[in-house]
C-alpha cells in the first residue's frame, strides 16, 4: 500500500485527502477551518485527526500541498497597452494560480506607485513591448517600481531589449528581480508559459515563507503551487481524456472559472480577433459569489433578471440579500430562501461564463454579414465541472448550470450552452492537481472514475 | 542598426486578402520587420500594435471602396497615443471607382498621410518609399 496526502490549505478550509496510490483508491476526505491567524498547522492537524477516522493510522508515503491561505498569492499586473501586453500580463498571473488585485497599462504615475505601496503584492509582474519593441515605458516602470518602499520581488517579462536593464535598475533599489520571457514576444502572440514557471518557484521560495506556511514542513513534503494553479492543473490532465471542458468554482467572495480549449470559431465566416487566448484559461470574478459578493451579482444584472432564475419575489430575494449581509454564513432553510439562493448561483455561474467566454459579432461588410470572434468559443464545450463549497452543497450543481447556460440574455456571448454537468462531490479537484505533479495518470484514472 | 518595423494591414470591414499576403512578403522580403494585422483591421488595432512593437510607421491596405470613411481621424487618434510623427501609408484602391489621382491624394493628405498610392502600384515602389522615409528618420534621430 502507497498512501499519500494531499493538502489543500483554502481561505476558509484546510482540506485533506487521502489518496491509495497503488490501486488509485480515494480513501478518504476531511476538512477544518483554516487557521491562519494563530498556526495554521491547528486547523490542518484537526482535518488529520477527522481523516484518520475514516481511513485509519497511515504511513504516509508521500505528502503534497497548496495553498490559497493568507489573501492567496496576491498579484499586480502591468503591461503598455490596456488590450495587450496588460491583458498578457493578466492572464499569465492568473493563469498562474494568483489573485490579481490591480492591473495597470502604460506608465505608472506617482498615484499608482502610491497605489501599488498601499496593494502591497506578493510579486508584482512587468511587462510591455514586444520583443525590440517599445521600451520607454518598461523602463518608465521599473524606475517607478524602484521608487516604491516596500519589499515585493518582481517578475520581469517586458521587451528582452530592456529586460535586464529594469532588473538592474530594480535591484540597484535593493528589490528582487527575476528576468523571464517576455509574455509577449511578438505581436497578438502569448507566451505565458515562461513567466507562469517563474512566478511558481518565486512563490515557493518566499512567498510561503512570509506568509508562515513553510512551518508546515514536517507535516507535508512541501507546498507545491496556489490553489487555482492546482485546479487548472487537474483540468488540464482531465482533458487529456475527456477533451474541451469548462470548470466553475463558485465561491462566497469570488467565482472562477476555467476552460481547457482552444475555442476557435465554431461558426462559419468566422474573423478571429484580439489576443490569442491561452489553451488552459482561467479568470476570476471578483465581485460575483454567494456571500461576500452577493450584492455584486444583483448589481452586474438587476433585480427582475436576478428573480427570473427562480420561482421567488423581488421583495424576497431583497430580504435573502439583506439576510446574507448580515450573515455571511448564513444557509437557506425555508423553500423560498432556497429559491433565492439558487437564483443567486444561477446567475453568479451565468455571469461568470458570460465574462469567461468570448463573444461573437456580425459585421455587415458590403458583400453582406460576417462573424467576428474574440476570446474563446466554448459553445460546443462538453463537459462542464463544478466545484466550490457553495456549488457542491446545494445538491443542485447540475441543475443550476444547467438553467445559466440556458440564459437568453447574452445573445452574443459563446459561452457553453450544452455542457454536460459533472459534480466535484467530493472536492478532489485541488487534491488531484497536485497528484499529478506526482502521478499524471493515476491522478487521470482517479478523476474519470470519481468525476464520471 | 535598428530594425525597420512597420504594421501593415487592411483597414475597416474590407476582406480583399490576397494583395496584404504579397505586400508582407514583399516587404519582410526587403528587410523590413513587419507586424501583418491580416484583413479587418480596426484604426485602434493598428495604433496598439504600433504602440507595444514601436514600429515606425503604419501602411494601410484599402481595396472594397470605402477607404476614405476608414481611414478618417487615424492620424489625430495616433498623436492622441503618443505616435507623433509616424510615417502613414495608404494604398489599394482606396476610394469608390475611378476618380482622378492628384484629387484623391490631396484629400488622403490632408487626412494626416505622408505617402498615397494609386491602385496597381507595385510593391517596389512603396519599398523605395519607405527606405527613403526611414532613412530620414534615422537620420533625425
Ligand atoms: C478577389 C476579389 C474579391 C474577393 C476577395 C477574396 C479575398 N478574401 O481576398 C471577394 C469576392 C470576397 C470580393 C468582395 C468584394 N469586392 Co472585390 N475584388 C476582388 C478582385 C477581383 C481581386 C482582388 C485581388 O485579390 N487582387 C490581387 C491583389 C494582388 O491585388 P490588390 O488586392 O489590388 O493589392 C495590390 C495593390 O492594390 C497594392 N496595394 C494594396 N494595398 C496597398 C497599400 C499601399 C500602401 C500600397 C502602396 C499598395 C497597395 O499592392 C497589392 C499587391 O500588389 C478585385 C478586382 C481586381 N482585379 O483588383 C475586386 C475589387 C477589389 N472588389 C471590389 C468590390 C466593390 C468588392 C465588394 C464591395 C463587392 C460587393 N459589392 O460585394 C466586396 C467587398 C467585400 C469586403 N468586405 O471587402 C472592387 C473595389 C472597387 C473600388 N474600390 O471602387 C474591385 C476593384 C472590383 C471592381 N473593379 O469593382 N472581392
Amino acid at each position: 500500500m502507497k498512501p499519500v496526502l494531499l493538502v489543500d490549505f483554502g481561505s476558509t478550509y484546510t482540506k485533506a485527502t487521502a489518496v491509495e496510490a497503488e490501486s488509485g483508491k480515494l480513501m478518504g476526505t476531511a476538512q477544518s477551518y483554516t487557521t491562519v491567524e494563530q498556526d495554521i498547522s491547528l486547523g490542518l492537524e484537526k482535518a488529520l485527526a477527522e481523516l484518520k477516522g475514516q481511513t485509519g493510522a497511515l504511513e504516509y508515503e508521500k505528502r503534497y500541498a497548496c495553498s490559497s491561505a493568507a489573501g492567496g498569492l496576491r498579484m499586480i499586473a502591468s503591461g503598455l497597452v490596456p488590450s495587450l501586453t496588460s491583458e498578457a500580463a493578466k492572464r499569465a498571473a492568473l493563469g498562474a494560480g494568483a489573485k490579481v488585485i490591480r492591473t495597470y497599462a502604460y506608465e505608472l504615475t506617482e498615484d499608482d506607485t502610491a497605489e501599488i505601496a498601499a496593494l502591497a503584492p506578493d510579486i508584482l509582474l512587468l511587462c510591455g513591448g514586444t520583443d525590440g519593441g517599445n521600451s520607454a515605458c518598461a523602463l518608465h516602470n521599473a524606475e517607478a517600481i524602484a521608487s516604491i518602499d516596500r519589499d515585493f520581488p518582481v517578475v520581469v517579462a517586458c521587451n528582452r531589449a530592456c529586460a535586464r536593464k529594469c532588473a538592474e535598475i530594480l535591484t540597484a533599489a535593493g528589490r528582487e528581480a527575476i528576468v523571464t520571457e517576455n509574455v509577449m514576444p511578438q505581436f497578438n502572440s502569448l507566451n505565458i508559459e515562461p513567466c507562469q514557471k517563474v512566478i511558481r518557484e518565486v512563490f515557493l521560495r518566499r512567498i510561503i515563507q512570509a506568509k508562515g506556511l513553510s512551518r508546515m514542513h514536517e507535516l507535508i513534503s512541501g507546498i507545491l503551487m496556489p490553489t487555482p494553479a492546482a485546479v487548472l492543473q487537474a483540468l488540464t490532465v482531465l482533458s487529456e481524456d475527456l477533451g474541451e471542458l469548462c470548470a466553475v468554482d463558485l465561491g462566497g467572495a469570488t467565482t472562477d472559472i476555467y476552460s481547457i480549449t482552444e475555442g476557435l470559431p465554431t461558426k462559419a465566416g468566422t474573423v478571429l480577433r484580439g489576443l490569442p487566448e491561452p489553451y488552459a484559461k482561467r479568470t476570476v470574478e471578483g465581485d460575483i459569489g454567494m456571500r461576500y459578493s452577493a450584492n455584486g451579482v444583483l448589481e452586474a444584472v438587476g433585480l427582475k433578471r436576478l428573480c427570473s432564475n427562480a420561482d421567488i419575489t423581488e421583495e424576497q430575494m431583497t430580504a435573502w440579500l439583506a439576510r446574507i449581509q448580515e450573515d455571511k454564513g448564513i444557509l437557506p432553510r425555508e423553500p423560498w430562501e432556497q429559491q433565492a439562493d439558487f437564483a443567486l448561483a444561477a446567475t453568479a455561474i451565468e455571469v461568470g461564463l458570460a465574462r469567461h467566454a468570448g463573444e461573437i459579432e456580425p459585421v455587415y461588410t458590403p458583400m453582406g454579414l460576417a462573424y467576428q470572434q474574440t476570446g474563446k468559443d466554448l459553445t460546443r464545450v462538453k463537459q462542464i465541472l463544478l466545484t466550490g463549497g457553495a456549488l457542491i452543497h446545494t445538491g443542485k450543481a447540475a441543475e443550476l448550470a444547467q438553467k445559466a447556460m440556458a440564459t437568453t440574455f447574452y445573445p452574443s456571448s459563446l459561452m457553453p450552452r450544452q455542457a454536460q454537468a459533472v459534480v466535484d462531490r467530493h472536492y478532489i479537484l485541488s487534491a488531484m492537481g497536485l497528484l499529478s505533479q506526482y502521478d499524471r495518470t493515476l491522478a487521470k484514472t482517479m478523476m474519470i472514475k470519481e468525476l464520471l | 542598426m535598428a530594425e525597420r518595423r512597420m504594421v501593415l494591414g487592411v483597414i475597416g470591414a474590407d476582406v480583399h486578402a490576397v494583395g496584404n499576403q504579397i505586400l508582407n512578403y514583399a516587404f519582410t522580403e526587403a528587410g523590413f520587420s513587419v507586424v501583418n494585422l491580416g484583413v479587418m483591421v480596426s484604426q485602434e488595432e493598428f495604433i496598439e500594435a504600433a504602440i507595444e512593437s514601436d514600429a515606425k510607421a503604419i501602411v494601410v491596405s484599402s481595396l472594397y471602396g470605402h477607404g476614405e470613411l476608414d481611414c478618417r481621424g487615424l492620424r489625430e487618434k495616433c498623436d492622441e497615443a503618443g505616435l507623433k510623427g509616424i510615417l502613414l501609408y495608404v494604398g489599394g484602391n482606396i476610394v469608390v471607382g475611378k476618380q482622378p489621382f492628384e484629387e484623391v491624394e490631396k484629400r488622403f493628405k490632408a487626412m494626416g498621410f505622408d505617402k498615397v498610392f494609386g491602385p496597381g502600384t507595385p510593391p517596389e515602389v512603396t519599398i523605395e518609399a519607405l527606405k527613403k522615409d526611414f532613412e530620414l528618420l534615422e537620420a533625425q534621430a
